[in-house]
């Protein structure tokens, strides 16, 4: 049971990072390719999260009375990975619309073949 | 019992990803990814990352989810069926998944004090920066001031990313007045929205300011101030948003905070420090850290702010436009 809870949050890590990646690489539409992206994205930051608390720590914010703290280090590194992340998700989506209005169709299979047509 | 809720929710966000991959529906996929977001927040709070969890509560679940709603009005809500196989991508997950949990193996156990990851750095930051920059909130102190190279570097990404949706999308001004925008019918809606405005703003300002001792900063506060924005702009309509802020000024927003942060650097090396040493800006040195503090998350918020709010703005005027035509 130790074993396992040891590990439990890294498997689900895997878990999720590998369910982001299958959408990547498996879907046809750029939006739903976005998304797996985004869930591939909150794995990695789920990682550096579960690597950061220390069992029977707080946040690290001081208070009285309190000695243990978990590490402050992995919160900075994900505060702001989160706000980059959407911002380049924002571009993402941008360049999808630019697609669309280009091919009229947002599907990777149906617009490979279609660069000779603009 | 923390354990147990770990567990608990884990396990929701690992079923939450599985049914993605399967829905085909495209609007039910971003709906998820919002839940997908709320529940890591949830996690976040309970691995103690409290500043994580506002930002991912409110950015993931709120802007990312508007973003992707917004790009879907654009391009259909269905997702075709795929043509091609899906024992290749499934063999390739596999493998690299089978690779990964194998590696896990060789990581130290979870939630142990003597782990690799808790000996360096982090003891100096938890024991010095209370007396060194005096305020209770590290994950402040650490974004702010030691790592405060690395903050602007990321304020800056965030910038540029403006620039690249802008040069994609750009922003039509100039709306007609005539034009069936926002939800002018929803008398209700109009009325919520009206009251929940001003109280989001005001949390927004508590957040950007309270940032030093509890959990938030300037990240947070701009986002969430470009919440409150955007739900005016869905509820009364992109033209009278246009009109309390315009994308124009957002731009000299965004560029003003950036500029803000830098110019901090700028004067504290005028002061005879190096960039960012913010024990310059003052005569006693803690002082001096609270200033450059105060000073730089406020340019993160404005830059923030403008930028989320205008990336909305290039959005939302596209799919007016789509809906004209």
């Amino acid at each position: 049971m130790n074993f396992i809870l040891d590990y439990y949050n890294y498997w689900v890590v895997v878990f999720l990072m590998m369910a982001g990646f299958y959408i990547v690489i498996s879907a046809n539409n750029l939006v739903k390719k976005i998304v797996g992206l985004n869930v591939f994205q909150t794995s990695v930051f789920m990682l550096y999260i579960s690597m950061g608390k220390v069992t029977g720590g707080t946040a690290p914010i001081v208070a009285e009375g309190v000695t243990q703290y978990s590490n402050p280090l992995p919160h900075v590194l994900i505060l702001t990975a989160i706000v980059v992340g959407v911002a380049t998700t924002a571009v993402g989506l941008a360049l999808i619309v630019r697609i669309k209005r280009a091919y009229g169709t947002v599907e990777e299979n149906e617009f490979e073949n279609k660069d000779d047509a603009i | 019992m923390a354990e147990f809720i770990d567990l608990v929710l884990l396990a929701m966000l690992a079923l939450t990803a599985l049914r993605i991959i399967f829905l085909k529906d495209l609007f039910a996929v971003v709906m998820l990814f919002g839940i997908y977001s709320f529940l890591s927040a949830l996690i976040f709070v309970n691995l103690d990352a409290v500043d994580v969890a506002f930002t991912e509560a409110s950015v993931g679940a709120g802007i990312s989810t508007v973003l992707m709603l917004g790009t879907l009005a654009l391009t259909g809500r269905k997702e075709k069926p795929s043509t091609h196989s899906t024992l290749l991508p499934l063999f390739v997950v596999l493998v690299t998944g089978a690779a990964l949990i194998y590696g896990t193996l060789d990581m130290p156990p979870f939630g142990d004090p003597d782990n690799p990851v808790h000996q360096h750095v982090a003891p100096r930051y938890i024991e010095e920066s209370p007396k060194e920059v005096g305020l209770p909130n590290m994950v402040t102190s650490v974004l702010a001031s030691y790592r405060g190279f690395d903050t602007l570097g990321e304020t800056v990404v965030v910038f540029s990313a403006l620039i690249g949706v802008f040069s994609l999308l750009g922003v039509r001004r100039k709306q007609k007045k005539d034009l069936d925008s926002g939800l002018e019918s929803h008398r209700v809606l109009h009325v919520v929205a009206k009251v929940i405005i001003p109280l989001v703003i005001l949390f927004a300002l508590y957040v950007q300011f309270h940032g030093d001792f509890g959990p938030g900063g300037g990240f947070q506060a701009g986002v969430i101030a470009a919440a409150a924005f955007i739900l005016y702009a869905l509820v009364f309509g992109l033209p009278k948003a246009f009109a309390v802020v315009g994308p124009k000024f957002l731009q000299w927003m965004a560029a003003f905070g950036v500029l803000l942060y830098a110019s901090v650097g700028l004067y504290s090396m005028y002061k005879g420090g190096h960039f960012l040493d913010y024990n310059q800006l003052a005569a006693d040195p803690v002082a001096g850290q609270h200033y450059g503090i105060i000073i730089i998350e406020l340019g993160v918020g404005f830059t923030v702010f403008a930028v989320m709010l205008n990336i909305f703005y290039a959005f939302g005027s596209q799919a007016e436009r789509s809906n004209v035509q």
